[in-house]
């Protein structure tokens, strides 16, 4: 599936309405393969929704209306065909605060891995998939003892790095990750950047983040929006070194809070 | 300038403080007193007649003497058929309501509809019984009348308790599970049904001990002052613990004074080991909840 020619997502003059509230207004974006991408911009700009918009999330709300178009590796995902459940599958989603499910830990990394299997896995099988992705994300050897713990009783950054392990068994390319890291203290936010940023390639990593350092920090490119427009996307560090717009730059000095 | 003292304006406030909480403390021993006059009457002047035999042997001799059991078994009976009508439709209902249906206008008069029903008197619902299962439907006055009788008239609140329930699990679960690539009946299956399991039930079952006291809409539907044998099925008559409380309390002369006292406390006895089950119940699954 993942051709590292074609863009993971490619985002084609999509305006998203809530009933009347135009919240995205013609964006056009092209997201790489196996890159981090940073997405900034003030407070309801719009990042959380456009995030949502991919992995279609927002759909239960009765009033979203769509127009334009999202490819995920080529393939639209808003057309009447695609099963949300597979789109799910291939775009994993983290949220701004940890959101474990009520369950241990381990059921929660084979929450997804269950859904998708069909049928019944055996222990091993089971006990493999938890341990490697619980390796991946670098919490293994601190947990592998609290497998059996409700997740709630986690650390926040451990939640979240199992959030981020929780999605990795079903092999997803795409990972949406909405300010992961703005719940957590300073030292777990830079734990849960590296680990980020150790995901870079073999995934393709939309993160949305109000920290500049972070976003300057960890990105491959960063993506400005303002008031559901895209005003600027450019690499990482020319963006922070010579924005092209004034909005931008304003933005990033911290002139917009 | 200041010394920390309480000035006259301090005074006054402290002193309708203390008139204050004294009132409320006051309502609320009122609330109590009464529950505990009734408990208190009941237990002195009923406990004489209780006794195994009474529980389980037929009334004799012009319902003045002998035993409840028919009425007990058949109390059991309707509240039997009451729920296993009630529930799997009130859960069901809760459970579209609340996981499926989109927030527009139907719903809405849904809503409206349900919490009217919660208000419906229960001697109008005898005779909705009436009109609709013992005539229409041409079950008679039968078990399965009254049952169905008593399902009507406690599946709104069986709906909104059961709503209130799904409702307390957080939002997050659902998207979390969602954004995991789960269907919505995965997500109810695995993520709000074992976290909601506590309050549902609990909101089941002390419905069912508000049906056990029901009168009214059984009276015309299905339950008798009087009958020498037990219902062997749904179609058959049946007495009642609160029909057999008001029918030797006012229909039958020289009954023992202590005899509906009896029958009063045993009703009401069945009302609270009901209530403690369904709060023991509620301590347990929420001693195991997960956040
Ligand atoms: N569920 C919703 N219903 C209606 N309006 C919404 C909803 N979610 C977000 N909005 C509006 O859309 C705009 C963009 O919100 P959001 O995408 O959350 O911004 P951001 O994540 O950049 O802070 C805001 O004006 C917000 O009020
Ligand atoms: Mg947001």
């Amino acid at each position: 599936m993942a051709e590292s020619r074609k863009a993971a997502i490619e985002v084609s003059g999509l305006n998203l309405w809530y009933g009347d509230f135009q919240a995205l207004e013609d964006v056009n974006l092209s997201i790489k393969h196996g890159q981090v991408t940073a997405l900034i911009g003030p407070s309801g700009c719009g990042k959380s929704t456009l995030l949502r918009a991919i992995n279609r999330i927002n759909e239960r709300l009765g009033y979203v209306r769509t127009t334009g178009s999202i490819e995920v590796h080529g393939q639209d995902v808003l057309a009447e065909e695609v099963e949300l459940t597979q789109l799910r599958k291939e775009v994993g989603m983290v949220f701004q605060r940890p959101n474990p499910l009520p369950l241990s830990v381990r059921d929660n990394v084979l929450y997804a891995y269950r859904l998708h299997r069909g049928g019944r896995s055996s222990r091993r099988e089971e006990d493999e998939v938890v341990e490697g992705a619980l390796t991946q994300v670098l919490l293994w050897d601190q947990i592998r003892e609290r497998l059996d713990h409700p997740a709630i009783d986690l650390s926040l950054e451990e939640q979240q790095k199992l959030c981020i392990a929780r999605l990795l068994p079903v092999k997803p390319s795409v990972l949406l990750m909405d300010e992961p890291c703005s719940a957590l203290d300073p030292e777990a936010t830079e734990a849960v950047e590296d680990l980020i940023w150790q995901l870079r390639g073999e995934y393709s990593i939309l993160i949305v983040t109000h920290n500049m350092a972070q976003a300057r920090r960890a990105s491959d490119e960063s993506v400005f929006m303002l008031m559901g427009k895209v005003v600027e996307h450019a690499l990482t560090g020319q963006m922070f070194v010579t924005p092209k717009n004034k909005e931008t730059a304003d933005y990033i000095e911290g002139r917009y809070g | 300038m200041s010394s920390f003292r309480a000035t006259e304006l301090d005074r006054r406030n402290q002193r309708r403080e203390r008139w204050v909480r004294g009132l409320f403390l006051v309502m609320t021993l009122m609330l109590i007193l009464p529950v505990l006059i009734i408990l208190g009457t009941l237990a002195w002047r009923g406990h004489s007649v209780i006794s195994l035999d009474f529980l389980l042997s037929f009334p004799t001799n012009g319902m003045t003497e002998g035993g409840i059991f028919p009425a007990l078994v058949g109390t059991l009976w309707l509240v039997g058929v009451a729920l296993v009508v009630s529930v799997p439709m009130g859960v069901a209902a809760a459970i579209y309501l609340s996981e499926y249906a989109p927030e527009n206008l139907l719903t809405r008069s849904i809503n409206l509809a349900i919490i009217n029903l919660a208000g419906v008197p229960s001697i109008v619902h005898a005779l909705f019984g009436v009109g609709a299962f013992v005539l229409f439907f041409n079950f008679g006055t039968s078990i399965l009348a009254a049952g169905l009788t008593l399902a009507v008239m406690t599946l709104p609140v069986v709906i909104v308790s059961t709503r209130e329930s799904l409702q307390a699990v957080p939002q997050a679960f659902r998207e979390a599970s969602w954004s995991l690539g789960a269907t919505r009946w995965q997500t109810i299956r695995r993520i709000v049904l074992p976290n909601s399991v506590s309050g549902i039930l609990t909101g089941v079952i002390l419905e069912v001990s508000r049906t056990v006291g029901e009168t009214a809409p059984i009276m015309f539907t299905g339950a008798a002052f009087f009958l020498p044998f037990l219902p062997l099925g749904v179609g058959d008559q049946t007495m009642a613990l609160s029909l057999h409380l008001f029918t030797v309390s006012t229909q039958v002369p020289n009954v023992p004074e202590a005899l509906p006292f009896g029958v009063a406390l045993t009703l009401i006895s069945l009302v609270l080991i009901l209530n403690a089950v369904s709060i023991a119940f509620r301590m347990y699954l929420r001693g195991k909840k997960k956040w």
